[in-house]
């Protein structure tokens, strides 16, 4: 979550912080694929590739909880800052930039 | 500024408290740890592989000197403290280091016992206690002939057993007439002594050791009655005795060991004290088990995070000989009032024991086949009673009616391409490099690192035993009061218990009112706690779906794409035509690819999208049909056979009974997956003598059974009782599944937790106590009012909207266009 401007990105208005549940996601379609869009207990926003690193499965339905989600498929747990896989187990996930203004969310692919 | 500890003692106790301190709060302290040995921390169980060669003494270093850089620890390795000064807060080292301490960790363990005979000086005498030993008698073995160790304990046969596989011809001298008197009794351990003669072991019994002569080394070693033998290398495992001297020098309270309380404070509350050095309502520990519950409790207790108490451990043995298999706990021993269960097979070298008092395992001793031994470990701490096992508990789990793994028991035959953990594709040999490359101790590391065991858990019994085998016995034991998660010391039952007494009605209450370590906990104990809280306040609890798996937050099952499944209630296995029609018109209009009958007598529409759900549930909800909830912990399916009104068999209306059932149960959560059938006759068509509970018609009445699964673990039903009328089965479902619902912990299901319970237990309240069967049913219908809304309905009417659609839609090509 960054305030600081960067105009060499192309910011993308995807909704409002309380379109997002808190502990919770929503997934923003692209015709690139999924990118989950996460809401921690702080309403700290974060997005990531809707893939996890083990076998793809849609991080954006885990479980939310402090800066981590859990995939629902194998309960990996990924940092939802880096998209990294919290260790022993290996692997990342793209993730994307957000700038909040106001209450909007805006995300740069 | 962070505050200082200061550790005395390089061992394993002192750096697994400050392990578990790391964990929790990394920052807490500015940690200085002083060792003796000139190495970094290693393993001290493992020295008996390094001695037989099987390891290298790499192999067993766990904290190579790295680690204490990366985590910002102070190693002074090589200085033996000398003198506490308790006034200033410091502590002084033999070269004249010193250190300042706020809190200090005494972990100094234990010295080994010398016995006081003549020549106990000699070069060639030694001790089995640290790698030097070790090496002294590696280099004996390279030059010399002829060994004794004198101690017939698990530390001296394996000190014996390592000697012989480096060569040496080996004596074992014992005081007692039988082997490892404190670990097995006579029978286990005649059948020790003869596997181990065959190996080449000699043995010389009741023999007490007088002098050893010899001018600079040791030459002979001579007994009381006269007797003299060869001995070019003596090893003393005779026991330990813990390191007290330096406590006691600065006025430490001391009795055999340091005396500490609960939170392992010593007298001095600024001091700490762990592992085989200190004295805990009177018992002193040798073992490794004890020693790690212990490091949690301070290291809790030095993070201020102090709800941890000690209260002291049962321990179990497992000698480290490869290929001999050896397991007891507890009291072996009995008394008049106890009662010995016994099998034996000497020609197999099989022999189990286990000493039971009211129905209740007091000790167990096994040979040769010890692969219940945890099992047994475990109906012993958690106080079981057997009383409905007996008849057939030595035989082991495996004929308790679950044919999970069968015959697949003895794990060190087993090679290394034997899968263990069918779930994930694990192999024997990939757990096994696991633990050796990774160092790893515990079940939960295993299960980390390797995925073995992390799934549905049938194999939990095998990874504990291939543990054990690969890195000694008394690891493999996890701690007797295991705490819900990482994010808490409670227990399950801790949890339960609080969120009733406290009146935690939301999750969030729960872990705030009960000091969560974590902000937000996890997957795995958030899930239980809305269970629990959704059970004990089943009209006023917040259901949070943010705490929910994703299949119970979408209603729905989450395939291995991504994709859902869909499957319709059908009431105790009937349909319609007009249900039929509206399955197939969903089925066509949304290409459902795979139409499956399922096995609870439901039929399956699988590969849904997410997004298409509510629309689907709306036509479902028109054609009058609601969610089956074959994706929750819940009430899934009544299966039931045709009874008497079509078969010339049936004594009664099985299918009427299951759907009365069924329209009573729906919608209930449960802490696991909960099946029904109704069968009737005794043919059992609708196998219910495999479900949690199982209906048998016959033709007096109804027969109830409870506690079956199929799947994973098959495991029959015990039968509860009889019962005369079709309200009866109702009351009794209910009352079955209320008692059920309040007891087991999340993630069990019926058949683990009557093993758990007993039952017997089971019967005292649901069958023998009329007033509290009422109860439980009265308490179950009641929590049913506000269960029974079809979530399928509600969301075709918009609930939770934002679960099924996506937040934006959005075209971003590989050049980005949208802005």
């Amino acid at each position: 979550m960054s305030a600081v401007k960067k105009e060499d990105k192309n910011w993308i208005e995807v909704g409002q912080i309380d379109d997002v549940p808190k502990l919770g996601a929503r997934v923003i379609k692209t015709d690139d694929g999924n990118i989950g869009l996460f809401r921690t207990a702080d309403d700290e926003i974060f997005a990531l590739r809707d893939e996890c690193p083990h076998k793809k499965g849609p991080l954006s339905q885990g479980i939310v909880h402090g800066k981590k989600v859990t995939c629902p498929l194998h309960n990996w747990n990924i940092n939802l800052d880096s998209g990294e896989a919290v260790a022993p187990d290996e692997g990342c996930t793209a993730s994307f930039p957000i700038k909040i203004e106001g209450s909007t969310i805006y995300i740069a692919i | 500024m962070s505050e200082k500890l200061v550790v005395i003692g390089n061992g394993m106790a002192g750096i697994r408290t400050v392990e578990e301190l790391l964990k929790i709060d990394p920052l807490a302290f500015d940690i200085t740890v002083f060792g003796a040995e000139p190495y970094g921390n290693y393993n001290r169980i493992m020295l008996s592989p390094v001695l037989t060669g099987e390891k290298a003494f790499d192999e067993i270093v766990t904290h190579d000197e790295q680690w204490y850089v990366d985590n910002a620890i102070t190693l002074h390795k090589g200085k033996e403290i000398i003198e506490i000064d308790r006034v200033n807060r410091k502590v002084i080292a033999s070269d004249g280091t010193q250190a300042d301490y706020d809190r200090l960790l005494i972990a100094t363990g234990s010295n080994p016992f010398v016995i006081p005979v003549p020549g106990n000086d000699l070069e060639g005498v030694v001790t089995f206690r640290d790698m030097h030993d070790v090496n002294i008698m590696l280099d004996t073995s390279k030059q010399h002939k002829h060994a004794v160790v004198i101690g017939g304990g698990l530390l001296g046969l394996e000190a014996a057993n390592g000697l012989m596989q480096q060569g040496m011809s080996v004596t074992v001298v014992h005081l007692m007439d039988t082997l490892m008197e404190r670990q097995l009794d006579e029978a286990a351990s005649n059948m020790l002594r003869a596997s181990l003669e065959e190996r080449g072991l000699n043995f010389l019994m009741a023999a007490q050791t007088e002098t050893i002569i010899g001018k600079d080394r040791v030459e002979k070693v001579r007994f009381k009655d006269g007797t003299e033998i060869y001995a070019d290398l003596v090893v003393m495992a005779v026991g330990i005795r813990p390191n007290i001297e330096l406590a006691k020098k600065a006025g430490i309270h001391c009795e055999r060991g340091i005396v500490v309380s609960d939170t392992l404070q010593t007298f001095d509350p600024r001091v700490y004290a762990v592992g085989e050095c200190v004295q805990h309502r009177g018992m002193t520990y040798g073992l490794v088990a004890p020693l790690f519950e212990m490091a949690k409790v301070c290291a809790n207790h030095l993070a201020k995070h102090g709800i941890g108490r000690y209260e002291g451990s049962v321990t179990s043995t497992k000698l480290k000989v490869t290929g001999i298999d050896l397991f007891s706990a507890g009291d072996f021993t009995g008394d008049e009032t106890t009662d010995e269960l016994v099998f034996q097979d000497k020609a197999s070298g099989v022999y189990r024991k286990l000493v039971v008092k009211d129905n209740k395992i007091q000790g167990a001793v096994m040979y040769g086949d010890t692969i219940d031994g945890t099992w047994y470990f475990d109906l012993l701490r958690d106080e079981t009673d057997i009383s409905d096992m007996r008849k057939n508990i030595l035989f082991g789990q495996a004929h308790l009616g679950d044919s999970g793994h069968g015959e697949e028991n003895r794990v060190a035959a087993m090679s290394d391409t034997a899968e263990i953990c069918g779930c994930n594709g694990v192999c024997k040999g990939d757990i096994v490099n696991a633990i050796n490359a990774k160092k790893l101790l515990t079940l939960e590391e295993v299960r980390a690192h390797t995925k073995a065991s992390s799934s549905c858990g049938s194999c939990t019994g095998l990874v504990e035993a291939i543990l054990a085998n690969t890195v000694g016995g008394d690891y493999s034991t996890a701690p007797h009061l295991k705490p819900m998660c990482a994010c808490t010391d409670m227990t399950h039952d801790d949890v339960r218990a609080a969120i009733v007494n406290k009146e935690l009605k939301t999750v969030r209450d729960v872990m705030t009112g009960l000091e969560w370590k974590t902000s937000d906990g996890c997957a795995k104990c958030r899930t239980s706690l809305n269970y629990y809280v959704v059970c004990a306040w089943p009209k006023e609890g917040l259901d949070d779906y943010q705490s929910r798996f994703i299949n119970e937050r979408v209603h729905a099952n989450i395939q291995k794409d991504g994709s859902y499944s869909v499957i319709p209630r059908m009431w105790g296995g009937g349909t319609s035509p007009k249900e039929l029609r509206a399955i197939a018109d969903v089925a066509e209009e949304y290409g459902v690819e795979t139409v499956h009958v399922t096995g609870g007598q439901r039929i399956g529409l699988y590969g849904l999208k997410k997004e298409d759900l509510p629309t689907i549930w709306k036509k479902f909800s028109d054609a009058g049909m609601v969610s089956g909830h074959a994706y929750g912990k819940a009430l899934r399916t009544v299966k039931t056979c045709v009874g008497k009104e079509w078969c010339r068999f049936g004594t009664q209306d099985s299918t009427h009974l299951g759907v009365e059932l069924e329209k009573m149960t729906w919608g209930s959560w449960t802490p696991h997956k909960f099946k029904m059938a109704a069968s009737g006759c005794p043919r059992n068509c609708a196998e219910a003598t495999i479900k949690d509970f199982g209906v048998v018609c016959v033709d007096s009445g109804y027969e109830l059974h409870v506690g079956g699964n199929g799947g994973v673990k098959v495991r029959a039903t015990d039968f509860l009782c009889n019962v005369k009328t079709e309200d009866e089965v109702l009351e009794y479902a209910a009352a079955f599944m209320q008692l059920y619902r309040q007891e087991a912990h999340y993630l069990e299901r019926t058949a683990p937790w009557l093993e758990r319970v007993g039952l017997s237990y089971v019967k005292e309240n649901i069958v023998e106590n009329d007033e509290y069967r009422k109860e439980l049913a009265a308490l179950f219908r009641e929590s049913q009012k506000y269960m029974q809304a079809d979530p399928w309905a509600e969301r075709a009417n918009g609930t939770d909207k934002h679960e099924f659609e996506p937040i934006a839609t959005i075209t971003v090509g590989k050049t980005a266009t949208t802005a």
